[in-house]
């Protein structure tokens, strides 16, 4: 379809290249690639290289699917007919049964050591993984199929990064994480319940464009979007360094907006880019946002692993040396300063006046001597 | 080019009922200075976190620098376009300038909240934004203060030839000779700057987007800016030679000056076409008579750059020396209103904030100026500055 790009008006069916450059220009800014990386985007896909992705789903609850078909910079339709080939998805499929398992063989075959796998939600080990079985194999059957030749393997999600819910205690099914359970290669962990979508977006499209993963810290999560903090950008943190903390759900302090972490926020401890990237592009569309603590889902010790209410010790508690003000002075105008900058400006003119009219009481001289200089 | 064997000091008593007075307010201004440089800017001023820059900015620097063009504008008519017949205006015109933008200097160092961190601006190089219109702006002004000062130091100097202190002697001696070789340079770096930070001032405001009002909010702002620092700095060179002549009671430069307005004038129409045209183009022409504050002091500035180019149409009264100097007072102001404009009226920062001057923050401006009217006077009492009063005589092609 790329063939069909025009810079005139799109007929029916075609996307102008210029939309085309404008989606991919916010899928890369959006995941913080800078605009060089847009263009090259483009530059892929019309060559035709589209990463094929397979998209796996466990034990999960299609959180992480839903969170991505509430993207609208690209909107879904973009995402999956423009940016990616999206060959397997069981949600998003027109295809069932035999059809939808021929399609991802087709896809595995005709891809081979080159297709992205991406994983939503847990594994379950126990009994031999029968708990969840597709198309007469179990989960662990397929992970290590489809992840073996794969070019790249993503796990999206808090299940299918560390475990997620299916593996809070007492952890009947023996609910694992992919890392635990395929071991050939690196997985990439894009935590979150749900993960926030560009920061798959950005993962998958470094991985069709370039080739390479982008960089990832000692969990595997990577850096653009687990790099910093919640508290660190978090839009309450001027309340934390003053001091004011909402102390229950509802008192002043809460209805005021100021900071929850005596409510039990991990913000402090959580690494995430939620504070700056909200959720399906709405404003505040994220817990903190929402008047909720942050419960450290990104964290693998801390989501579904500690008590919601509970605190997180602080690490870094060093406040700046000053506090910003929450409610800043707006200016007031004071009226004894407009009556002086007034005097001052009639003094100005009307000084200037009366000193030029003297001038034109001063005879003129010499005539115009234009041939006075070099 | 330099060397006006014809420019001599002026003389007489420093101490006159008028500076005493300009003493007064300089005196007070130093007080309320103390006391800004002590308490703060939150204590003294009326800025707050939606205006950070006020007076001191949009006039001391963004106006008062425009005010200080009159060396970069005369320097244009006598290197440039080489009409040396303007030359006798180029000391006085430089003078001007250096002490224009000093006070620019000073009004900064009082503006910035941690004004003991301001040297290291030009020292820390390799913390240098390069791609912050603020730093070229004050890289920028930094350079040309000190390139002002050495164009007005062979002035300075040349008393000295002939000093009995022998120290004295010699620098001035080796001094003016090395300077003088070395001007084709400074006359350059003293072009280039200018042109180079007076637009960066527009570009600066630019970089508030929406935050500045549609009427002002184009990318010809560097080019008005630009314009306009070029014809405020003629007028101030007519205004302030007029003066010259009547406080040092030296025959007015009439002629010249009724020639260079003849200059000036379609610089202002031009000005004003241009806007007109930005308007037109960007299609915003109608906020223009929206009847709100910022349309109508759209208006009041192309009615005020227009005037004076109406007051001055007719040869018979660029001759006469009173309405010139009215003329380039209205030229002034326009100027100066376009410039406040940007920095202040078009700049809305959101609801509820507002801003006006405080009485220090007045007061200190007021002072900054008496103490650059009083160096003026000073210099130019003592040093050979001006040459009105004689027939300009032939230029002699010096060292350049």
């Amino acid at each position: 379809m790329f063939a069909s790009f025009s810079l005139d008006s799109p007929g029916v069916g075609e996307v102008s290249r210029r939309d085309f450059v404008r989606c991919c220009s916010l899928a890369a800014a959006a995941v913080g690639l800078g605009p060089l990386a847009a263009e090259d985007f483009v530059q892929a896909a019309e060559r035709g290289q589209k990463p094929s992705v397979i998209w796996l789903q466990f034990q999960e609850c299609t959180g992480c699917t839903e969170s991505l078909l509430r993207t609208s910079h690209p909107g879904v339709d973009e995402l999956i007919l423009d940016l990616i080939s999206l060959d397997y998805h069981e949600t998003l499929f027109a295809a069932a049964g035999h059809q939808a398992e021929a399609a991802l063989k087709s896809a595995m075959e005709a891809h081979s050591g080159k297709y992205v796998c991406i994983v939503e939600g847990a594994i379950p080990t126990k009994e031999n993984g029968i708990y969840c079985m597709i198309g007469g194999r179990t989960a662990l059957e397929i992970v290590n199929d489809v992840a073996s030749k794969a070019g790249a393997v993503i796990a999206i999600g808090s299940c299918a990064s560390w475990g997620g819910i299916p593996s809070a205690d007492p952890n009947p099914t023996g609910a694992s994480p992919v890392h635990e359970v395929f071991t050939g290669k690196p997985v990439v962990n894009i935590p979150g319940c749900p993960a926030n979508p560009y920061n798959l977006l950005g993962t998958v499209l470094q991985y069709a464009t370039y080739g390479t993963l982008p960089e990832l810290d000692e969990e595997n999560r990577p850096k653009f979007a687990y790099g910093r903090t919640v508290h660190e950008h978090c839009p309450r943190r001027a309340h934390f360094d003053a001091g004011r903390f909402a102390e229950k759900f509802g008192d002043e302090g809460h209805r005021q907006g100021y900071c929850l972490y005596k409510l039990g926020c991990k913000g402090p401890a959580t690494h995430a880019n939620c504070s700056v990237q909200h959720f399906g592009e709405v404003v505040d569309a994220w817990p903190i946002g929402l008047g909720h603590p942050c419960f450290g889902c990104t964290e693998q010790k801390i989501g579904f692993r500690m008590p919601m209410h509970a605190t997180v010790e602080i690490y870094r508690p060093t406040p700046p040396d000053t506090y910003p003000p929450i409610n800043a002075k707006q200016g007031t105008i004071s009226p004894v300063a407009t009556a002086v900058g007034g005097a001052i400006v009639g003094a100005l003119v009307g000084g200037g006046y009366v000193a030029s009219k003297k001038l034109s009481s001063t005879p003129d001289e010499q005539p115009p001597s234009k041939n006075a200089g070099v | 080019m330099s060397a006006h064997v014809h420019a001599a000091p002026v003389g007489g008593r420093m101490m006159t009922p008028s500076a005493r007075a300009l003493f007064a307010l300089f005196g007070v201004a130093m007080v309320l200075v103390a006391w800004r440089l002590i308490a703060g800017l939150g204590a003294t001023t009326a800025m707050n976190d939606g205006y950070p820059f006020g007076l001191w900015i949009a006039f001391d620097v963004v106006t008062g620098t425009a005010l200080a063009c009159g060396g970069y504008a005369v320097a244009i008519l006598v290197y440039i376009l080489n009409r040396g017949q303007y030359s006798p205006l180029v000391r006085p015109a430089l003078l001007t300038s250096a002490l224009g933008y000093s006070l620019a200097g000073i009004g900064v160092a009082l503006d910035v909240g941690r004004w003991w961190d301001l040297w290291r601006v030009p020292v820390y190089f390799w913390r240098w934004n390069l791609n912050s219109a603020l730093l070229e702006i004050a890289l920028c002004i930094m350079a040309y203060v000190v390139v002002l000062w050495i164009e007005v130091a062979p002035f300075i100097l040349e008393k000295y030839r002939d000093s009995d202190n022998l120290t004295l002697r010699r620098v001035s001696r080796s001094a003016v000779p090395a300077l003088k070789r070395a001007s084709v340079w400074i006359i350059a770096l003293g072009l280039v700057l200018p042109t180079m930070h007076q637009s960066s001032l527009g570009t600066l405001m630019l970089l508030a987007n929406s935050r500045l009002h549609e009427l002002w909010r184009t990318p010809m702002v560097p080019l008005f800016f630009l314009l306009t620092c070029v014809s405020m700095g003629y007028a101030v060179v007519v205004f302030e030679s007029a003066f010259s002549s009547v406080a040092f009671k030296r025959k007015p430069e009439t002629a010249m000056l009724a020639s260079l307005a003849a200059v000036i004038a379609p610089l202002q129409v031009v000005v004003v076409l241009l806007r007109i045209a930005d308007l037109a183009m960007r299609g915003v022409l109608g906020s223009l008579f929206s009847g709100d504050i910022r349309s109508n002091m759209v208006i009041l500035e192309l009615v005020l750059f227009l005037a004076p180019a109406a007051m001055l149409m007719s040869a018979s009264s660029r001759r006469n020396l009173g309405h010139l100097v009215r003329s380039a007072m209205v030229m002034m102001f326009a100027g100066a209103l376009y410039r406040f404009d940007v920095f202040l009226v078009a700049f809305n920062p959101g609801a509820h904030w507002s801003y006006f001057p405080s009485v220090p923050e007045l007061l200190v401006t007021v002072g900054l100026v008496a103490a650059e009217v009083l160096a003026y006077v000073f210099i130019v009492r003592n040093f050979p500055i001006l040459s009105g009063g004689h027939p300009a005589a032939p230029e002699r092609q010096a060292a350049s």
